[in-house]
């Protein structure tokens, strides 16, 4: 598997994503649809999807889903993988041959539950020690990938465009109760079925549109707190500033995207007091998790999903609802293609959070 | 008269019979979300009947464009002439270098509506917004006219760093401005003699959509003009 970072191409992209607010899970078809529409906002070199609520059967175990290149690697991994968590299943993730995706790795899944021995051990909570464990496949073990690791969710990707993808994995077999996408355009890396979107750490993903500017200033921050970056790609460092901010600081969505998409000075100027207060200590307190240049992001998390532009709204993204379901996409043909009667259409404006909880959510880590 | 059904259709298709027809009039029935429509065009008469793609209208030549629903992104980019009409609202980069030609939209614009808008020899360059603007509406503005009727409500229809580096053109603006506006642009109320260049335009706004002229009159309009004393340097280093 070639990963990313040996070479730089001189990003237009389409990102999706439904919500039911009840919490009822309907199949993948429809952000495939959804998808299909913005074609043009994708040249064939990554997409991808999120499914939450998908696996109902192993909805307490991690589902882990991996990409190997050989079988040499699937072997150190699965060897790996059994002396730390217990497998209560595990499969090839069923795929669809078609002329479209070509050169596809061995893909996995596993259902794991971590040892309890080794948590134990470890002092640490069992999603932190999750988290190490998958930084320690991503890292050290030679053409393997855990590309997905969260509970009763998952993430689909593949090199091609996001209709193919949605083939070749069969989206529309799997039933979710929140569904985001995205179709990339990749400008400054080349494509490769890693590196597409979503990325996901634990049941955090994240779809870009964009390409931030501040890459490295927060590479740097992130990075002294374990989260390594691999994949030289501007979206895997958004992922780990949100599991950073939401997960291990405790802070909720909201406040996580006034780190990132902090109000500039002369907005927080106008603010009273107390919300001047309270925003001038975000922005001084992780000024180097401030993501500059344009993105429009669709942040999805168990129990929820956050849509967020950069503070100048760079990209766009619409919003739309109908019943019990929330739509989002980059364009607004995308709505309509799913549900042509869409109410209440907005276009949020830079760095506003529209947070859409499913029923029971919470917007921060328990 | 030609029509077509647009369901399913690619953009090129849908470009290609427009590009090829001998007809002068057309009608885009079931649009969804097709690119580029109206492209260069001149001396057409299109009909968009459902959601048009992004750059619509773009280098329109003449002609008119007229589109019931939304439109997307970058409508008009860098058109030198005719009209684009927009039954509902328009997303983000409306009249992006728009350097000729009129465009009425009966709601609201997203960011950056008439960016680097300019008036080349001849032209009138004219943009009309009913509702409300996003952010840097006009930014670094070189000429034309940019009318915000505001038509939504009595909050401010202009947003943060309207007319941020304007050096030409003018901005018109029904009701109240926002607290502070960037330092390079001068604003006042609008006298007679101002809204005498603008009323052809408002006129048209109100035919096209079944306005009230004389509602839209009652409220006071404010004039944005650049003050060349102030030039615009390093917003982005700053904030």
């Amino acid at each position: 598997m070639e990963r990313e970072g040996s070479i730089r191409i001189p990003a237009g992209c389409a990102i999706a994503g439904i919500i039911s607010r009840e919490g009822k899970r309907f199949s993948g078809d429809a952000i495939r649809r959804s998808m299909s529409m913005m074609h043009e906002r994708s040249n064939g070199l990554g997409g991808g999807f999120a499914g939450y609520g998908i696996y109902p059967e192993y909805k307490d175990a991690y589902a882990l889903h991996v990409f190997y290149d050989n079988i040499e690697a699937r072997e150190a991994c699965e060897k790996y993988l059994d002396s730390r968590f217990d497998i209560v299943n595990l499969s090839k993730i069923p795929v669809k041959k078609i002329r479209a995706i070509t050169g596809e790795p061995l893909i996995w899944r596993y259902f794991v539950h971590p040892l309890p021995t080794r948590l134990a051990d470890s002092q640490l909570d069992e999603n932190e020690f999750t988290r190490r464990c998958v930084f320690r496949v991503n890292t050290s073990i030679e053409g393997a990938y855990v590309f997905s690791s969260g509970k009763n969710m998952g993430v689909f990707k593949a090199v091609g465009y996001p209709e193919d993808v949605a083939e070749f994995y069969q989206i529309g077999d799997y039933e979710g109760c929140c569904w985001t996408a995205h179709g990339r355009y990749p400008t400054n890396t080349p494509g490769w079925w890693g590196g597409a979107h979503p990325f996901s750490l634990l049941d955090m993903t994240v779809v870009h549109n964009g390409e931030i500017s501040s890459y490295d200033a927060n590479r740097r921050f992130i990075e002294m707190y374990g989260y390594t970056c691999t994949l030289k790609t501007d979206t895997e460092v958004i992922t780990y500033i949100l599991d950073y901010l939401v997960r291990k600081i405790g802070l909720d969505f909201t406040e996580a995207s006034n780190v990132i998409a902090a109000p500039f000075w002369s907005t927080i100027a106008s603010k009273d007091e107390r919300e001047k207060q309270r925003l001038t200590y975000l922005r001084n307190m992780f000024a180097s998790l401030l993501i500059t240049g344009p993105f429009s992001i669709l942040v999805g998390f168990n129990g929820g999903l956050m849509m967020l532009n950069d503070r100048l709204k760079l990209r766009s993204m619409v919003m739309g609802e109908k019943d019990d379901f929330v739509y989002f996409a980059s364009e607004e043909a995308a709505i309509r293609a799913v549900e042509p009667a869409v109410e209440n259409l907005y276009a949020p404006r830079g760095g506003e959070a529209v947070i859409v909880l499913t029923k029971g959510g919470a917007s921060h880590a328990d | 008269m030609i029509s077509i059904n647009a369901a399913g259709m690619d953009f090129i298709s849908l470009n290609s019979i427009l590009r090829e027809t001998k007809e002068k009039k057309a009608v885009i029935n079931n649009c969804e979300g097709q690119r580029y429509i109206g492209c260069a065009a001149s001396g057409m008469d299109i009909t968009v009947n459902g959601t048009p793609g992004n750059a619509l209208g773009s280098y329109l030549n003449g002609g008119r464009i007229t589109v019931h629903g939304n439109a997307q992104d970058a409508v008009g980019d860098t058109m030198n002439g005719g009209e684009i009409i927009i039954h509902g609202s328009a997303g983000d980069g409306i009249g992006l270098s728009q350097r000729g030609g009129e465009i009425y939209v009966r709601d609201s614009a997203g960011y950056r509506a008439g960016v680097h808008m300019k008036q080349y020899r001849d032209k009138t360059t004219v943009l009309v917004i009913g509702g409300s603007a996003g952010s840097f509406l006009g930014e670094y503005l070189a000429g034309g006219y940019i009318i915000v009727l505001g038509l939504t409500g009595d909050h401010c229809p202009i947003s943060n760093f309207c007319a941020a580096g304007m050096h030409g053109g003018k901005i018109f603006v029904r009701g109240v401005l926002p607290p502070s506006l960037p330092r390079q642009v001068i604003a006042a109320e609008a006298n007679a003699e101002d809204m005498s260049a603008v009323q052809p335009y408002i006129d048209k706004y109100c035919r096209y959509f079944g306005k009230d002229k004389d509602d839209i009159l009652s409220k006071p309009f404010h004039m944005l003009t650049p003050d060349s004393k102030n030039p615009y340097k390093m917003l982005y280093v700053f904030n």
